[in-house]
């Protein structure tokens, strides 16, 4: 199939950055997924990817060759847009097909990979259909169809599933990753959702601001992440961020907590931050465990029941709540006192002064 | 335990949803507007059911005072509109008179043998309705299909300046038509357009070009640029995707710039008064002109006038669920 390379490829709009110098490497077969929240370039990535839109500089390399000027036609790439794009004044069949004829393919060929495509996706009953008139579901299983029946080398897809209502949204996202695995297939997957990058991703490229954050597995991404934008992004709720003073191997909070540093961060800790005592520590709310003798002590603000779980609002101080997650199913009235540890596998430390994580190799 | 019927209605009563029960003083309004509004349209139409019914009257009906409003209809009008005659001759009567008594008069000569009158051929206004049908048909399709090319390009793609060349576009139609006839004739004399049919087609296109490329314009605007950007990642080149895609999903604005560029080069009176005298002269000219030639024969012109309606009323009929949307076009999406 097919691995796209992009080298330092950025895109401004006048002066402005719609995406700062990127540096990429998707691999055959894998399933990218480039996340972020509105305005990133996420979606102006993916579009330049597709010859959609110019690059300003940059290099984009479809299988080792270049393709950056390439016509959109000429980059064998399926798009799936997010509203679909079906041709309302054309039936599904004729949807589905209109790939296939601007190769010029055989009216037979094309009947046979219709077929193929429409059982995959358990939509035969609807090739005489108009589009229109189609629930969301099914319009995007024939966008999906329309994708599929080239067989392209790489399959683009700008929030496929946004439109959708979030039960569909969820099966839809199983039918996409199944098919992904059964084809084998490059994909580019562009969403603002965290728990659908999660969930689908072999790899996730975080971006805000026109910038790379970081690139990395799903578990890569949420339990290390590179800086603090990210840590507050990933996961929901996302990482407690708690601002704190170093000092002689632990570090004290506003409101009189103090934390010792777990062993394996000691050196480390210091040498990064470079003679500052400014840190950041930040942990997920299921690293924190509720217990008698926890070494951090706060007075609950609020609690989240889920059902399977529940999350604590926990008040260190007068501005800084963190969440604490309590699998007892027992309630904590607001203002109960509550102490609680933190996993030392799962404790994170940043920098204030770069946002940027420290280094947590070798745990 | 209560009766269920007790307890009211389950949901709270916001809104009144009986319809049945209007006030009469509402009702009467109701009616009263239906029939001011039935009045003034009858009021509209009468001019058009005069016209209608004198392109049937005989020559005599039609000046009778006060109007004939029962009549026997005759397609005289028609006839004098339609063709030249002459008076016949003598000895041609006399042959007539000849055949008739042997029994093998074909219709046109009964009718020539009757009224003393022979059709020797179609009248110059036939010459001219098909100017009309030549340059109103030609005008339209290229203003609109020019148009077509302008409006997707402003839609679409980045141009520098591009508010002011619209606004230019639109400033063409800023001046009365009359304002530029006199230069305009004479610039036609001079180029060798006047009284062509190229000449007025060329007119028509640009004055219909401004309409049609903002019309159009706002109906492209509306269709969503992903379609033809699924065209183009799907394996086709822009103008494919234009033809295949875009087209027709713009059919109703297409039909809604056809018929008002139309009516506009089809009704058009002014520049073709001045700008032809007898090639290219088109049809409301020609009606107008029939005034005055040993006396006005007044059911020639209406059939003329019913007659040059009929193509417009037509098109007019037959794309009427587009026109809807393009006279509200811009208060209605979607």
């Amino acid at each position: 199939m097919a691995t796209i390379e992009l080298k330092g490829v950025e895109k401004k709009f006048g002066d402005m950055f719609a995406v700062k110098p990127l540096d990429l490497t998707i691999k055959d077969g894998e399933f990218v997924v480039l996340l972020g929240p509105s305005g990133c370039g996420k979606t102006t990535t993916l579009r330049m990817i597709s010859g959609l839109e110019t690059v300003t500089a940059g290099k984009i390399l479809l299988n080792g060759k270049e393709v950056t000027w390439r016509h959109p036609s000429e980059r064998d790439m399926a798009f799936v847009f997010q509203f679909y794009a079906l041709y309302t004044h054309l039936s599904v069949r004729q949807n589905i097909a209109f790939p296939l004829q601007a190769q010029g393919v055989k009216k037979e060929e094309i009947d046979r990979r219709v077929k193929e495509v429409v059982d995959i996706l358990r939509i035969p009953h609807l090739l005489r259909a108009r589009p229109g008139k189609l629930a969301g579901g099914d319009q995007q299983r024939v966008a999906l169809a329309r994708a599929l029946v080239r067989k392209p080398a790489a399959f683009l897809m700008d929030e496929p599933l946004g439109a959708l209502d979030a039960e569909l949204r969820e099966s839809m996202r199983a039918e996409i990753k199944n098919l992904h695995v059964a084809q084998h297939a490059t994909t580019v997957y562009v969403t603002h959702d965290q728990v659908e990058a999660m969930a689908m991703g072999d790899r996730i490229v975080v971006m805000s601001r026109a910038e790379v954050q970081q690139v990395g597995t799903p578990i890569d991404v949420y339990y290390n992440p590179a800086n603090i934008f990210v840590a507050r992004f990933i996961g929901s709720p996302g990482m407690n961020l708690v601002k704190g003073q170093l000092a002689g191997g632990s570090v004290s909070l506003h409101g009189g907590n103090r934390y010792t540093v777990p062993p394996a961060w000691t050196d480390r800790l210091g040498a990064a931050l470079g003679g500052t005592t400014e840190v950041i520590l930040g942990f997920r709310p299921e690293a924190a465990q509720v217990s008698a003798q926890g070494a951090l002590a706060g007075e609950v603000y609020a609690t989240d029941m889920y059902g399977g779980h529940t999350v604590l609002h926990v008040n260190l101080n007068e501005d800084e709540i963190v969440h604490v997650r309590s699998d007892r199913q027992s309630s904590y009235p607001m203002g109960t006192k509550v102490r609680f540890d933190i996993d030392p596998a799962m404790v994170r430390f940043f920098d204030p002064r770069t946002e940027h994580a420290v280094s947590s190799e070798a745990t | 335990m209560p009766r269920f019927e007790e307890r009211g209605p389950r949901i709270a009563v916001s809104q009144a949803t009986r319809v049945d029960k209007v006030h009469p003083r509402a009702k009467a309004l109701r009616v009263l507007v239906a029939l001011v509004s039935v009045l003034v349209a009858l009021i509209m139409l009468l001019p058009v059911g005069v016209m209608v019914i004198s392109a049937m009257k005989t020559r005599s009906d039609v000046m009778s005072s006060p109007p004939k409003v029962l009549f026997k209809p005759t397609l005289e009008g028609f006839v004098l509109l339609l063709t030249d005659r002459a008076v016949v001759s003598q000895a041609r009567q006399d042959e007539l008179r000849e055949e008739a008594n042997n029994g093998k008069l074909g219709l046109f000569a009964r009718i020539a043998l009757d009224t003393g009158m022979e059709i020797t051929g179609p009248s110059n206004y036939v010459a001219r309705l098909r100017n009309s049908v030549i340059i109103a048909g030609t005008s339209t399709v290229t203003s609109v299909l020019l148009g077509l090319f302008a409006a997707y390009a402003f839609s679409r793609f980045a141009m520098k300046g591009k508010n002011d060349l619209l606004f230019f576009i639109l400033s063409t139609r800023m001046l009365p038509a009359v304002v530029v006839t006199i230069p305009l004739f004479l610039m036609y004399r001079q180029l060798g357009l006047h009284d062509k049919h190229l000449g007025m087609i060329i007119l028509y296109t640009v004055f219909n070009l401004s309409f049609s490329v903002w019309l159009l314009k706002g109906f492209i605007d509306e269709i969503p640029r992903e379609y033809e950007e699924a065209a183009l990642v799907d394996g086709y080149t822009r103008m494919q995707a234009f033809f295949r895609i875009v087209l027709p999903q713009a059919v109703s604005g297409i039909a809604a710039t056809v018929v008002f560029c139309l009516i506009f080069a089809w009704n058009e009176f002014a520049f073709a008064l001045m700008l032809t005298s007898q090639r290219a002269r088109t049809a409301p000219v020609g009606i107008a002109t029939m005034m005055g030639r040993g006396g006005i024969e007044w059911s020639a012109i209406a059939a003329g006038a019913v007659g040059f309606l009929i193509p417009v009323v037509i098109i007019t009929f037959a794309l009427r669920k587009y026109l809807l949307r393009g006279i509200t076009f811009g208060a209605i999406r979607g």
